[in-house]
């Protein structure tokens, strides 16, 4: 804990790499003295920036202003970036999740691509699908714990993919499968894939990610249903 | 204010574009008023572009970045949380993690081998553009800087305006691996401390 406890500095100011950001992540939904360090030294890295203005082109003014014309702000966040279960739609997963726990599944984490096929070390060769997704700091994150584990959703929306992430979940029961799903704005359940039977994981969701306003996975007959049979046992949810 | 206002040139009145109005408008962009979306351009793109282009150093690359930046500002304008800090940090953090992004993606392509002082000196002339570098601020800003040790200020230098992560720093720094987090973090709180932060 201490140890993590020194990357603040570092992770304040995007000089960590992939895997320390996402430790450190997770380190900071357990750790307020980390997010206000955190918090504090932004304010005075911000401050820094004092130093070396320098005014962009004028043409870059009417650039940025045209693409405001053009793209529609978000919505607020009505979650945090970290919530155990949610809402939309989908009533209230955390019940469920809990419940399911019970029975014995839990979820753990690990948000590195370690079981992408390409492995190695990012730089000199093209990313994966997955990797993209985790590599892109602008992604949306969302952890949601099971009892004593968690699993990830990473949507990355310049990727236009999600990436789920394990670690350490059980199996699901004889004759079902997890089957993952996006929530459209619309509030349908579209098919997303059914989990690979292996408790720790980088799942690649199929389809396109840049739309959805959940992500859910659902217990399911073995090899998936076309739409959800009951309530997400895990529910991510996006802004 | 009036002592300020000749340092200013934020249209909103708010000098150097750290007080509270930014959040304001920030708040206004978030409903889609573009008008004061462009003031919080006017009141910043000074400072977030010469920080991206201290980071990346290519003048073309640069301007893309500061665009994108300035798009996620819009479009995330309603995620700025007042609670969380000042609306500066919330919008200078952004244009950071871009211009580390970019940094990272295009790695060694378009990064020289320069050393932190080189990177340093090279974007300090062209600061005079922006009557925002109140004068006030950098000095206080330069002070704490100096209130750093060396090695703080080389540590926090290469990782926040370099774009170096820690590990990086270490290397560049001959430091053993471990310590130059320790360093940045050591920096950052003086830094904090010696501006006035809360913290």
């Amino acid at each position: 804990m201490s140890d993590i406890h020194a990357l603040s500095g570092a992770y304040a100011i995007h000089a960590v790499d992939e895997l320390e950001q996402a430790q450190f992540e997770r380190h900071l939904e357990g750790c307020p003295e980390c997010r206000a360090e955190v918090d504090s030294f932004r304010e005075a890295a911000a401050l820094l920036t004092g130093l070396a203005p320098a005014a962009p082109p004028e043409a870059l003014r009417e650039r940025v202003l045209a693409d405001a014309r053009t793209v529609r702000p978000l919505p607020p966040r009505t979650a945090r970036r970290t919530r155990r279960g949610a809402r939309p739609r989908w009533l209230p997963a955390l019940v469920a999740a809990a419940a399911v726990a019970a029975v014995g599944i839990g979820v753990g984490v690990a948000v590195w691509p370690q079981d992408d096929p390409a492995g190695g070390d990012g730089t000199s060769r093209s990313l994966t699908a997955s990797e993209r997704v985790l590599a892109d700091t602008g992604a949306d994150r969302v952890e949601v714990e099971v009892g004593e584990a968690r699993a990830t959703l990473v949507r990355s929306r310049e990727a236009g993919r999600a990436v789920l992430v394990t670690e350490a979940m059980p199996p699901a029961p004889e004759g079902r499968d997890y089957q993952i799903w996006f929530q459209s704005p619309a509030g349908d359940m579209v098919p997303a894939g059914v989990m690979p039977r292996r408790s720790d994981q980088t799942v690649l969701l199929e389809g396109d990610a840049t739309a959805a306003t959940a992500v859910g996975i659902t217990v399911e007959p073995e090899g998936g249903s076309e739409e959800p049979s009951g309530e997400p046992i895990v529910l991510f949810e996006l802004g | 204010m009036d002592a300020m206002s000749h340092l200013s040139p934020v249209p909103s009145g708010d000098p150097g574009g750290t007080g509270d109005d930014l959040a304001g408008l920030l708040r206004l962009s978030a409903r889609g008023d573009e008008q004061a979306f462009a003031r919080v351009y006017d009141a910043t793109a000074p400072r977030v572009h010469g920080l991206v282009l201290r980071v990346l150093r290519d003048p073309a690359q640069s301007e893309e970045v500061t665009q994108e930046i300035f798009l996620e500002v819009w479009r995330t304008a309603a995620r700025y949380d007042v609670s969380r800090g000042s609306a500066l940090a919330w919008l200078m953090t952004i244009a950071h993690r871009r211009a580390v992004d970019r940094v990272r993606a295009a790695e060694a392509s378009t990064r020289r081998e320069a050393t932190y002082h080189e990177q340093n000196q090279e974007v300090a002339h062209d600061a005079t553009s922006d009557a925002a570098t109140a004068a006030l601020d950098a000095h206080r800003v330069r002070q704490a800087m100096e209130s750093l040790t060396e090695v703080q200020r080389e540590a926090v230098g290469l990782a926040f305006f370099g774009g170096y992560t820690h590990t990086e720093v270490a290397r560049l720094l001959d430091l053993p691996v471990g310590t130059a987090k320790t360093r940045i973090r050591d920096g950052l709180i003086r830094l904090r401390d010696q501006m006035g932060v809360a913290s």
